[in-house]
């Protein structure tokens, strides 16, 4: 079976600075993936490289299909949904324009989706008027993955979801897009710095360091690894 | 009710007694209150809303191309002023007044579409000010390329909402003024309703507010710019065909005055709001017209210094024009 | 910084060519020159304004008019030696820029672009309204006139001296706080630097080199000041030819000096579509080309070559 997505030998850069210096890796379909690191691994960078919103080179396949000469906008209308760091909520727009804007390069409108939507995130009816800038940063968080949800993406980017959120907020996003993932089949590669509850959220993980791959493997292994736990869980 | 409710219902009163809007109510009931009691004074307000209408249509075309790309688009009037030309143009073909005002706009959108995919959008990802200084090129390119086509001597064209004066009450109205009120409301209205109820008015939207987060939800953000760009220049050639109505005669400067005019309404309602540019306008042209009459100084020669002067009182006070927020930027 | 060598070389062998080359002209191309000489004054101050402390300006023609109409009156009612007025000119400008530069303070990028527009704008109605001091539409009228070779070597000589005053200036310490102004002002008042202080000194310089060069721009005319001489189309020339120098660099201006200058004149003679307003088809489009192919004007193409011959070659 061939992976949703390959990423080889994927190289990227900041104008001179080079921030990959080579990262293979693939996500199947149906799994949740994890993206680990350090700050400046370039776990950001690999998604910006997805999306292509930095400049990149090598191979980088969706379903079989290369992603090489793709615009940014063409790789979200081919089901690719990008959360980037800071949620990407356009702030004066309304959470139902934000919304709205989920469902744009769907054929036809909100309103037929509207009632899948609010099942996972029901406090968003209330709040349909509400600016999306006024919301807190938690809510953004999940208008976020609410709007990415309504794209209904072939793979869903996540980055950082749990950047400035308290605990609490933090499981129940987690706890979110394990149900999406488990009842709608979403595929999600999700780039996290809180290795612990990505660990145990996706079903496997890689570890960049400084632009490349330097661990890979399923959860548990990952989670039972030396130099994962020192590094990354604290132990 | 929910606590959601009681803060939107809180934020609606906030905003109902901004000072701006406050100000804007006073203003709205002098000018009901003079006209009721002067004859002079409800006819200038009425010609000065027509005259303010137009300043608005071409306010709202710059703040349009302003709100997604900060360019200061400086060809916006000399482009009008060729849609008129083509409109003459149309009409000396045989077509009627109104067919030949469509099409128009039909090829204003065409024109301002092709402006921006060959000449604007090469350079607007590299520098601001290379921007404005093509438009400021095509400025001189367009004024020269109608002289050229058209010759700078006068024109006429046949009058649109014809030339009949009302009687009402003492107060002479003119059906063109009327009509040129009408026409504008209706443009301004059609496009509020596209940008707030199309999925396409969405889009453009987001691409003039985030264009980096409207590319990753599948926004062709370059199209919208395009698109942007094809609604001002019909904007742009409304305004223009409804100041040749206003002046009677057809000439190369027709739009020159009036760009400025529009600028400093543009700026006056603050350059991010809309509604701010249109408003601006109307009370840019009403407040002119009455200063005129009523205050002698104020000569047809210093009408234009007279709204900067204005203009720069205004924003000395509010540095981001009536409407306009301040932008707090993160550090 | 130390200029380079061939940055010494090449300014030497300009003005070498300067001085020679009103020999070689007729006296028509004198007074042609002389003028890219007065653009290259103007121009060099919107430079400091626009380029170096990052605040926009759409208004110098009005700063032109200010010292053109100072040389025009002086000369006028008291018959000042007309390098004098000059002098005078630079003095009453600067202090109107700095006049200007107070309220500017409040403005900031687009709405200060739009204020000194305005100013721009205002300016011709000004005069014509201030009939009785300013002559109204019938000028002002200097006591003497000058030669084109006269023209020519004074718009020179302030040239060369405003260059290497601005390239004094602009290396140093004030260069240095504009720099850092332009390219952030929070950075640049968390850093000490006085925001106030030196972008109102900014104005004032930009200013007074403006009028000086409207100083000569008038003696360019006969020494007669007229209120439509100094329209809006000025400021928009002058922006123009700063934009295509290139702003913040010093090296691009005779070329931006040289657009503004000769372009319009050139393309007049030239019968281009046979018809006078050939000229502003073909002007328009030059300008719309020169910034589609060089967006950071003619200075940006001269740091871009440099960069290809300095770079080391990759391993």
């Amino acid at each position: 079976m061939t992976a949703l997505l390959e990423l080889e030998d994927v190289e990227a850069r900041y104008g001179p600075v080079k921030a990959l210096h080579g990262v293979t890796l693939s996500v199947d379909e149906g799994q949740i993936v994890a993206v680990l690191g350090a700050n400046g691994a370039g776990k950001t960078t690999t998604l910006r490289a997805i999306s292509n919103t930095v400049r990149r080179s090598g191979h980088l396949r969706l379903a079989g299909r290369s992603l090489g000469r793709l615009r940014p906008e063409a790789v979200a209308r081919l089901g690719v949904a990008h959360v980037p760091e800071g949620r990407g909520t356009f702030a004066e727009l309304t959470v139902w324009e934000n919304l709205r804007l989920g469902a744009y390069t769907r054929r036809g409108s909100l309103k037929a989706d509207a009632d899948g939507v609010l099942a996972y995130f029901p406090w968003l009816d209330d709040r349909r008027h509400q600016q999306a800038g006024t919301l807190s940063g938690g809510e953004q968080q999940m208008l976020a993955l609410a709007r990415a949800f309504v794209q209904r993406p072939r793979l869903l980017l996540l980055d950082e979801p749990s950047l400035g959120l308290a605990p609490v907020l933090v499981t129940e996003i987690f706890r979110i897009i394990r149900e999406l993932n488990e009842k709608e089949g979403l595929t999600v590669l999700v780039v996290e710095q809180n290795a612990h509850l990505a660990l145990q959220v996706a079903h496997r993980a890689y570890v960049l360091e400084v632009g490349t791959v330097a661990l890979s493997g399923a959860s548990e292994e990952l989670q039972a690894h030396e130099s994962v736990r020192r590094s990354y869980l604290g132990y | 009710m929910s606590a959601v409710a009681a803060t939107q219902q809180n934020r609606v009163a906030r905003a109902a007694f901004r000072p701006v809007n406050v100000l804007l109510l006073a203003a709205a009931i002098f000018l009901l209150v003079g006209s009721l009691t002067s004859q002079i004074f409800a006819q200038q307000t009425v010609a000065g809303l027509a005259q303010g209408a137009v300043y608005g249509s071409l306010a709202l075309a710059l703040v349009l191309i302003y709100r997604a790309t900060e360019v200061i688009n400086f060809a916006q009037g000399e482009l009008a002023m060729a849609t008129t030309y083509i409109a003459y143009q149309l009409i000396q073909w045989g077509l009627s007044y109104w067919l030949a005002f469509f099409l128009t706009l039909v090829i204003a959108f065409a024109l301002g579409v092709l402006i921006q995919v060959v000449a604007i959008r090469p350079v607007q990802h590299k520098s601001v000010i290379a921007v404005v200084i093509v438009t400021v090129g095509l400025f001189v390119l367009i004024d020269g390329l109608v002289t050229w086509k058209w010759g700078a001597d006068i024109k006429f064209m046949p009058a649109p909402f014809g030339q009949q004066v009302y009687h009402w009450g003492g107060v002479a109205i003119s059906r063109q003024d009327i009509g040129t009120l009408l026409l504008t409301v209706l443009t301004v209205v059609l496009l509020w309703v596209l940008f707030q109820f199309t999925k396409l008015g969405l889009g453009m939207r987001a691409a003039a507010l985030r264009p980096a987060e409207a590319v990753l939800v599948g926004v062709r953000v370059d199209r919208m710019l395009a698109i942007g760009w094809g609604l001002a220049a019909v904007l742009g050639a409304v305004a223009g065909l409804m100041t040749e109505a206003n002046q009677f005669i057809l000439q190369p400067s027709l739009m020159q005055a009036v760009l400025l005019y529009a600028f400093a309404a543009a700026v006056l309602g603050g350059l991010e709001s809309p509604a701010g540019a249109v408003v601006g306008g109307l009370m840019l042209g009403v407040f002119l017209n009455l200063v005129g009459q009523y205050v002698h100084f104020v000569t047809a020669q210093v009408r234009l210094p007279f709204a900067f002067a204005v203009l720069l009182a205004v924003l000395l006070v509010k540095p981001s024009g009536l409407f306009g927020r301040k932008v707090v930027r993160k550090v | 910084m130390r200029p380079s060598v061939s940055a010494l070389l090449t300014t030497a062998g300009c003005a070498a060519l300067l001085a020679l080359l009103p020999f070689a002209l007729s006296d028509y191309h004198r007074g042609l020159v002389a003028q890219v000489g007065i653009y290259f004054v103007a121009i060099l101050g919107l430079n400091i304004l626009v380029g170096y402390s990052g605040q926009i300006s759409i208004g110098h023609g009005a700063f032109m008019a200010i010292g053109g109409y100072t040389t025009a009156i002086m000369s006028r009612d008291h018959d000042t030696n007309l390098v004098l007025t000059m002098l005078l000119a630079f003095a009453v400008c600067f202090v109107a820029g700095l006049l200007l530069g107070l309220p500017a303070l409040r403005l900031s990028g687009v709405y200060l672009a739009l204020a000194t527009f305005a100013l721009a704008v205002s300016v011709p109605q000004i005069v014509l309204k201030f009939d009785k001091f300013l002559g109204g539409s019938n000028g002002v009228q200097s006591a003497r006139t000058v030669s084109h070779t006269w023209l020519y070597a004074a718009s020179w000589t302030t040239s060369a001296i405003a260059f290497v005053a601005a390239w004094l200036v602009l290396r140093g310490r004030v260069g240095r706080a504009f720099r850092a102004i332009r390219d952030s002002e929070v950075a640049a008042t968390s850093s000490g630097v006085e925001l106030p202080i030196y972008k109102t000194l900014a104005f004032g310089l930009s200013a007074a080199f403006a009028g000086v060069a409207g100083s000569l721009f008038v003696m360019g005319t006969n020494g007669f000041a007229q209120p439509n001489e100094f329209d809006v189309t000025l400021s928009l020339q002058l922006l123009v030819g700063a934009a295509v120098a290139g702003l913040g660099s010093l090296w691009g201006l005779p070329v931006g000096a040289a657009f503004v200058g000769l372009l319009p004149t050139i393309s007049k003679d030239t019968p281009l579509l046979g018809s006078s307003h050939g000229q502003d088809v073909v002007f328009g489009v030059l300008v719309v080309l020169v910034m589609l192919l060089l967006p950071q004007g003619f200075a940006g193409l001269l740091a871009r070559v440099s960069r290809l011959r300095t770079r080391p070659e990759s391993p």
